[in-house]
C-alpha cells in the first residue's frame, strides 16, 4: 500500500489550488493511495528491457515550420474572459508576485 | 519597508569571498512561438499577437517550432555545450495569471544542452571561464500590468490587467555552475558575463539581443562564505536585473547585504530578492517555500527531441565566428595596439573599420577616418557611427584623393562634410566648394620666396642642415596659400629653392 497521508494530500491540495475539507482530506489520503497502487501495477508488467516512456506513442521530432498561421483578435480572444479592460484580461491583484 | 544594512564593498571583501550563479532567459527572435503559429513580435496592441494555442483553451495541443529547436541547439554549441541526443519537454506547474494554461512548458531534468563554458574577457584583458551547467528550452509567460495603488508596483494593487502577446514567445534559459574564484571582480564578472551572452546570442542572429525590451533577462543569485571556507552559503536570488549595469549593480549590492547580515551573526534567508533602479537596492521577495514545488513531470502532449549529430554538426557548420575570437583575429591584423582597438570597440566602429579595410583602404586609414572624423560627427547628430551615411567607398575615395595630393586631410574634413550635407560626391564637392590644393607651382614658388625672405635666419638654418627649422616656412606658406597647398609639396619645393638635400 502506498503512503500517502492527510499532510500529503493536504499539501497537494494547496498547490492544486482546491480547498478541501477535514473530511476530504481524510478519504482522499486512503482513495490516492490505492490509484498509486493500481498505477504501480504498471511496473510490474514492464521488465528491465523496457525503456520508461511519457508517450504511448514511438515517435520523436514532430515539428512544425517557423510560419506565421491561425491568429484571434482582441475581441475573441476576451470573449470568454470574466473580466477585460483596455483589452487586456483583468484578474484580481495578487500578492505573491515572482 | 524596512531599509536593510550593508557594509563597505571593501569590507565585505576582506572577510567574506563570493560565489555567484547566473540564469540569463533570451528570447528567441523566431517569426512565431514556441508551441503555436502566432506571431513572435515585440510592442503589438495587447492580445492580437495569440491564439488558443497561447490563451491555453481546452483540447488544445501545441506544436514544436523547428526554428526555436535549431537556435537552442546553435545557443548550446556557441556555449560550448554538449547537444542532449534525446530530450523532451516537462510542465511547471504553478498559478499565476502570466500562464494561463497554470503551467509553463519548459525542460527538467533533460534540458538540449549541458556541460558547457564561456570564457568573459574583463574589461583588463583578464579571462575568466564560467562553466555552464545546461541551456534549456521553454516558453515565456504574459506580461501583467498592476494597476491602483501604488503606480506600476504588486503591493498595494487593486487588479492587474495581462497581455498574453508574449506568452508562448521562444525562450532559451542559460543556467551557470557555481562560480567561484571572482572575488573582488564578482560584480564586473557578472555584467561581462551577461554582456557576451548577450553578444553571442545576437551574433548568431537567433536573438534581437535588446535588453530594454526583455529579449535578454537576468537572474543573479549571490552568496558569501568566509574565506578559507568550502562550503557555499546561502544565497539569494535577485529577479529580472535587465540592463547590464543593473546586473553589476545588483550583484555588488547584495555582497555588501549578505555580508552585512552574515556580520551580525544572522543566517542569510534564501529568498528571491527584487532589484530598485531608482534606489539601487533589493527588497525581500518572498522566501522559498511550498509554492516552490514545481512537480514537474514530462509533458505528453509533446513529443520527444531528437538530435542527431548529423542535424548538430549541420547546425555547427552555419556558426559564425565567435566574438571574442573575431575581435582577437582583427586586432592582430590590424596591428592596432590594446587601447586603440578598446577605443574602436567602445566607440561601437569596429565592423565598420573591417568593411572600410574590405573596399581597400588601409587599417590605420580607416581608423583614422572612423575615429577621427566620423565618431564625433556621429555624437553630435545623436546616431550610431554606422548610420551617420558614411559607406566605405566614400572613405576609400577621399584618401586616394589626399594620396594623389589633390586635397589635403583638412580640406578632405571639408569634403566629407559636403558628402553628408548631399551637395554630391567629393570629386563634385571638390569642384563647389574650390577646395582642390594648388598645385601649379608658380603661386607656390612665390609664396615660398615670401616666406624665405621675410624669415632669412630660418632660411639659413635650413641651409645649415637644420632641417627641423623647415616647419616654420611651411607654415608660412599654408597660411599665405590659406591652407590650399601641399604641405609635402611646399616641403619639396623649399627645399628644391635653398639647394638642399633632404
Amino acid at each position: 500500500m502506498a503512503a500517502i497521508n492527510r499532510e500529503d494530500v493536504a499539501h497537494l491540495a494547496r498547490l492544486a489550488h482546491i480547498e478541501m475539507s477535514a473530511e476530504e482530506l481524510d478519504r482522499m489520503a486512503g482513495e490516492l493511495a490505492v490509484i498509486v497502487d493500481a498505477v504501480k501495477s504498471v511496473s510490474e508488467a514492464a521488465g528491465e528491457d523496457v525503456p520508461a516512456t511519457s508517450h504511448p506513442i514511438p515517435l520523436n521530432n514532430v515539428f512544425r515550420e517557423d510560419v506565421v498561421g491561425h491568429l484571434l483578435s482582441a475581441e475573441q480572444a476576451l470573449s470568454g474572459a470574466p473580466d477585460s479592460d483596455d483589452n487586456r484580461f483583468k484578474v484580481p491583484a495578487i500578492l505573491d508576485e515572482d | 519597508m524596512s531599509v536593510d544594512t550593508i557594509v563597505s564593498f571593501e569590507e565585505a571583501m576582506e572577510k567574506y569571498d563570493p560565489v555567484l550563479g547566473f540564469e540569463v532567459h533570451v528570447e528567441l527572435n523566431t517569426k512565431s512561438k514556441m508551441f503555436s503559429s502566432a506571431p513572435n513580435v515585440f510592442g503589438d496592441e495587447p492580445n492580437t499577437n495569440v491564439n488558443e494555442v497561447d490563451l491555453g483553451m481546452p483540447g488544445v495541443l501545441p506544436v514544436l517550432n523547428k526554428a526555436a529547436v535549431e537556435s537552442s541547439i546553435k545557443i548550446g554549441l556557441a556555449l560550448n555545450c554538449k547537444i542532449a541526443e534525446y530530450c523532451r519537454f516537462a510542465r511547471k506547474n504553478y498559478f499565476y495569471p502570466d500562464t494561463p494554461k497554470n503551467f509553463q512548458t519548459s525542460q527538467y531534468d533533460e534540458p538540449i544542452a549541458y556541460d558547457g563554458y564561456l570564457d568573459v574577457e574583463l574589461e583588463d584583458g583578464t579571462v575568466f571561464r564560467v562553466e555552464i551547467e545546461r541551456a534549456h528550452m521553454e516558453e515565456d509567460a504574459g506580461k501583467l500590468t498592476h494597476l491602483g495603488g501604488a503606480a506600476g508596483r504588486i503591493q498595494g494593487a487593486d487588479y492587474s490587467l495581462v497581455d498574453y502577446n508574449r506568452a508562448g514567445v521562444p525562450l532559451v534559459e542559460i543556467v551557470t555552475k557555481p562560480i567561484e574564484g571572482a572575488g573582488s571582480r564578482a560584480p564586473e564578472l557578472a555584467k561581462a558575463y551577461v554582456a557576451a551572452v548577450r553578444e553571442i546570442v545576437k551574433n548568431l542572429g537567433v536573438s534581437d539581443a535588446r535588453m530594454e525590451r526583455g529579449n535578454v533577462r537576468c537572474d543573479a543569485n549571490v552568496s558569501l562564505r568566509p574565506h578559507g571556507q568550502e562550503r557555499f552559503g546561502i544565497r539569494s536570488e535577485t529577479k529580472n536585473v535587465n540592463s547590464l549595469r543593473a546586473v553589476e549593480h545588483a550583484v555588488r549590492y547584495e555582497i555588501q547585504r549578505h555580508a552585512a547580515v552574515l556580520d551580525s551573526g544572522q543566517p542569510v534567508v534564501q529568498e528571491t530578492r527584487h532589484w530598485h533602479e531608482d534606489t539601487r537596492s533589493t527588497t525581500s521577495g518572498r522566501a522559498k517555500s511550498d509554492a516552490d514545488d514545481y512537480r514537474y513531470f514530462p509533458e505528453p502532449d509533446l513529443v520527444p527531441v531528437v538530435a542527431s549529430r548529423e542535424w548538430v554538426e549541420e547546425l555547427r557548420a552555419t556558426l559564425p565566428e565567435p566574438p571574442a575570437e573575431r575581435r582577437k583575429r582583427l586586432k592582430e591584423a590590424w596591428g592596432y595596439s590594446d587601447l586603440e582597438f578598446r577605443d574602436v570597440v567602445n566607440a561601437g566602429v569596429m565592423d565598420s573599420i573591417e568593411e572600410t579595410i574590405a573596399a581597400g583602404a588601409s587599417a590605420n586609414v580607416a581608423r583614422k577616418w572612423w575615429m577621427g572624423e566620423i565618431v564625433g560627427r556621429a555624437k553630435v547628430a545623436d546616431v550610431d557611427p554606422a548610420e551617420l551615411g558614411v559607406t566605405p567607398q566614400i572613405i576609400v575615395e577621399l584618401n586616394g584623393l589626399i594620396e594623389a595630393g589633390k586635397i589635403n586631410n583638412k580640406m578632405a574634413s571639408q569634403v566629407l562634410d559636403g558628402v553628408l550635407a548631399g551637395e554630391g560626391t567629393p570629386e563634385e564637392i571638390i569642384e563647389k566648394r574650390g577646395l582642390a590644393v594648388v598645385s601649379d607651382d608658380g603661386p607656390l614658388l612665390e609664396a615660398i620666396d615670401a616666406a624665405l625672405a621675410a624669415q632669412p635666419d630660418v632660411a639659413e638654418k635650413i641651409r645649415g642642415g637644420k632641417l627641423q627649422a623647415i616647419g616654420a616656412i611651411v607654415g608660412g606658406v599654408m597660411k599665405a596659400t590659406r591652407g590650399q597647398a601641399d604641405p609635402g609639396r611646399v616641403r619639396e619645393l623649399i627645399l628644391e629653392r635653398l639647394g638642399v638635400q633632404a
